[in-house]
């Protein structure tokens, strides 16, 4: 009996959405918006997760120690740092492996390569490359290694904090978001007040019909399901046609994308979450269809 | 089923009477109808019977219950025991002859294919069974009563009260409608009637409960239109 009524509240709610096309498509388009706007969110929220990620990755302290430091030492000092529980890892770069790198990364300018050459010997240091777990502990790792034993073996440090490339990263990518989010919940209102006024205006063409269906004995449940049940619907096609809009200009942006973050490929990020996207615009646009039907019902129907 | 009014009275604010000390009773398989000129409490009678509006005063008994104090969630339960016609026929307009008719059962949870079943033989019944695809707009005044005939018809209610059915029609499709009506009689569903057609009241010859000013004036088992 449940089933069987819900299947027909399905089919009325089917055939009023297909009756009011005006209506239903002005919801629907406001609700594509919405949607649109939620999914923009997402995918901006992914490229700058990224890109905090990738600096994040990069930030280092490189230990540079004393020509005839032995190597020895140095292994020492790497053993020593690595028992530290804020260090993530320790990469020793031997004199050898620094000169093979710097000649490698430089074979296509011949000014370094023969001012290297004129010079006659190997004249980088070895070096020890320090990444921690928490970005705060560089600082920490540089003081120690300063104060330390091993301050008298060691020529320089290099430290780079990005903190405040980071934390700018990290303003700006909150105040996308919260810009987003307003953006949306503005998009969000518009579809709650047009699909309430949709709704009221179905209960009032209906308003006769509502009272007949009364008179027969239709339940409360018989009458208002089928205004819940458009609403959900509108909500339904409006997540799928925003999915399908954003296929294409997605894998159209995604190369230039990936030159600005080299890395992050949006059409491939897209695709591995769009299941999770489009649960999340169904939950949206079936929640702002469901809960703007309910509101015109609770004002205007009363059954 | 049974229907009794006992003294029962309704009065509008501001202090507007519309039926004062109104008693009688209908038993199952009558045909009654209900008589009076317009304002003279017709209308009030039959929405005290469907439980839209409470009397303010006096007991209207359905089967030995008082529906006047029935909750709001038995509401629709109890309307399926009533079939009702109105002067406008009041058909879903978007919906065809078939799924008016259907409707009603719909909202009792039946079953598909009695559905079909029973639609298909009160359509006949009615005359209709070449018409149940064609909206409420497709039909005429009288193929549109019809319907709304077969469709307070179809569950077998016990009572059909009909609002005054014949307003909208022509003499012929009026003669129509009554025959109908009275067919559905012989089976043993009771008909109430509310009506101010003097041509019909005087050909049936069957109970007649006349109105004045919210007040039962007449109740004559084989009554004329004497207002």
């Amino acid at each position: 009996m449940f089933f069987v009524s819900l299947k027909r509240i399905a089919r009325y709610g089917y055939q009023s959405f297909l009756r009011d096309k005006g209506s239903s498509m002005a919801l629907l388009f406001i609700m594509v918006l919405t949607l649109s706007g939620a999914t923009t969110l997402f995918l901006v929220r992914g490229a700058t997760s990224f890109l905090v990620l990738a600096l994040e990755s990069r930030v280092d302290v490189s230990a540079y120690f004393l020509k005839e430091t032995p190597e020895q030492n140095i292994l020492d000092v790497q053993t020593q740092l690595l028992q530290l529980p804020e260090i993530r890892d320790v990469k020793y770069v031997s004199q050898e492996d620094a000169l093979k790198k710097f000649t490698e990364a430089n074979q296509n300018d011949p000014v370094i390569l023969s001012s290297l050459q004129e010079v006659g010997r190997n004249p980088l240091l070895a070096s020890l490359n320090i990444r921690t777990w928490e970005q705060g502990d560089y600082a920490k790792v540089v003081d120690a290694l300063q104060r330390g034993d091993s301050a008298s073996i060691i020529e320089k440090i290099d430290y780079q904090d990005r903190r405040p490339t980071i934390e700018k990263i990290g303003a700006l990518t909150t105040g996308i978001q919260t810009i987003g989010f307003l953006v949306v919940l503005l998009f969000g209102i518009a579809v709650v007040l047009v699909a309430f006024n949709t709704t009221r205006l179905a209960i009032y063409h209906a308003r006769k019909e509502i009272e007949v269906m009364r008179l027969v004995g239709a339940s409360n449940a018989f009458i208002r399901g089928p205004f819940f049940m458009q609403g959900a619907m509108i909500g339904v096609i409006a997540s799928i046609v925003t999915t399908l809009l954003f296929m294409v200009p997605v894998f159209l942006i995604s190369g230039f994308v990936e030159r600005l973050l080299p890395g992050f490929n949006l059409a491939g990020y897209f695709l591995s979450n769009i299941f999770l996207i489009l649960l999340l615009q169904l939950v949206l646009g079936i929640g702002l269809g469901v809960l703007s039907a309910a509101i015109a019902m609770r004002r205007y129907l009363e059954v | 089923m049974n229907i009794v009014f006992e003294r029962v009275s309704k009065v509008y604010p501001p202090g507007s009477v519309a039926l004062e000390d109104i008693s009688f009773s209908i038993d199952q398989g009558e045909f009654v109808s209900v008589v009076g000129k317009s304002g003279a409490g017709k209308t009030t009678l039959l929405k005290l019977l469907l439980a839209e509006e409470k009397p303010s005063s006096g007991r209207v008994l359905v089967d030995g219950g008082n529906i006047g104090g029935i909750r709001p969630s038995r509401l629709p339960d109890f309307r399926r025991k009533i079939g009702m016609v109105f002067q406008d026929y009041r058909l879903l307009p978007h919906k065809t002859a078939y799924e008016n008719i259907a409707y009603v059962m719909e909202v009792m949870g039946a079953e598909e294919e009695e559905i079909a079943r029973d639609v298909t033989e009160v359509l006949r019944i009615v005359g209709l069974s070449d018409r149940s695809d064609h909206f409420p707009d497709q039909l005429s005044g009288g193929e549109k009563q019809r319907v709304a005939i077969a469709r307070a018809l179809i569950h077998r209610p016990g009572v059909i009260v009909a609002d005054e059915p014949t307003g909208n029609l022509d003499p012929y499709h009026t003669r129509d409608i009554i025959h109908l009506l009275l067919k559905i009689n012989e089976l043993g569903t009771t008909i109430i009637l509310a009506t101010h057609n003097k041509e019909v009241i005087n050909r049936l010859g069957k109970r007649v409960l006349t109105l004045d000013q919210g007040r039962l004036i007449r109740d004559e088992q084989k009554g004329r239109f004497v207002i």
